[in-house]
């Protein structure tokens, strides 16, 4: 009884600090100065229409190397954890084959639904988007033929191999920039027109590498999920 | 704001609590998961709402696509009901 009386006047003092402190905070309204310099000089410094992959790739970009980084290693993380439960007998593994019109919706779905992903994370500086939502998408459509074909596998090489190289091409382009242009993921490359597919810069290049790191990714995550045991 | 996106936004916000409830509380997993991904599902659409059109892509994939999907194969591989 005791207990449950302090948590709740606990759940009340939270309320009303929380309260007091949102109420002298103004919804919508641009607090920060870098925010404002952002929004004004962006387009015209970059040369990318979309501002928030600007400021990921451009303004951002070392931060996002370190969170593909943390991507990465959660990814092998979940792989080292699972290794232990590989399903040895293939024959163990329940073969109830699904339905056929999943697998023939599944088949026409498939290159579609890799298309789509490959349009988020190339026109990542024109339009919302980027590298992380395409990754994600291309590897929903592996998820769709797990579930749909039993027998189909993403080879763990590739996808090893995949992702290895992308993850070097996004360390190349920042030395690149490095050397040219004088510190690390700095824009080496025209910025063009604002609103053309080939503007912004190092924009476009990078958010391809991270599609095609975090799709491989976390099909490889995929992958390693089914193989395991019940 | 107009008052009618802020009417909008309410009862998204009501679908959401309510989501994160039926989450906390259902004995039967699979219930809870669905439940979360309704709650992702609408924050996708408030975070639209917000003019975050980035950041809602990314919950719609992330976390209404594929960890839904993760925790669906979890819970095959373990157990379905919670002791």
């Amino acid at each position: 009884m005791i207990k449950k009386a302090f948590a709740l006047l606990l759940v009340v003092i939270i309320a009303i600090f929380l309260s007091v402190t949102f109420a002298k905070i103004p919804f919508g309204y641009p607090k920060t100065v870098v925010g404002k310099y952002y929004l004004d000089h962006g387009v015209k410094d970059l040369g990318g229409v979309n501002i928030v992959t600007s400021i990921v790739v451009l303004y951002r970009g070392f931060d996002t190397l370190g969170e593909v980084t943390v991507l990465f290693l959660a990814a092998t993380g979940l792989g080292m954890v699972l290794a232990g439960l590989r399903e040895k007998d293939e024959k163990k593994r329940k073969k109830t084959p699904p339905s056929l019109i999943m697998r023939t919706e599944t088949k026409l779905l498939f290159p579609m639904t890799i298309l789509f992903g490959a349009y988020i994370f190339i026109h990542g500086h024109l339009t919302p988007g980027g590298g992380f939502p395409g990754g994600v998408v291309i590897a929903s459509a592996f998820l769709l033929m797990f579930l749909s074909h039993k027998k189909w596998e993403a080879k763990e090489k590739y996808t090893k191999i995949t992702e290895a190289l992308a993850g070097m091409t996004y360390v190349v382009i920042g030395l690149i920039g490095l050397y040219v242009a004088g510190s690390f993921l700095e824009n080496f490359l025209p910025k063009g027109v604002p609103g053309n597919l080939f503007s912004a810069g190092i924009i476009p290049l990078i958010y391809t590498a991270i599609g095609f790191k975090v799709g491989s990714e976390l099909t490889g995550l995929l992958q390693n999920l089914r193989e395991t045991t019940e | 704001m107009s008052s009618l996106i802020l009417v909008v936004s309410a009862i998204l916000v009501i679908f959401m609590i309510v989501g994160a409830v039926v989450t906390i509380h259902a004995r039967d997993l699979l219930v809870a998961i669905i439940a979360s991904a309704i709650v992702d599902l609408v924050l996708a659409v408030l975070f639209y709402i917000l003019q975050a059109p980035d950041v809602a892509i990314t919950q719609a994939s992330i976390m209404g696509g594929l960890t839904t999907a993760i925790f669906l194969v979890v819970i095959k591989k373990t157990e379905r009901y919670e002791q």
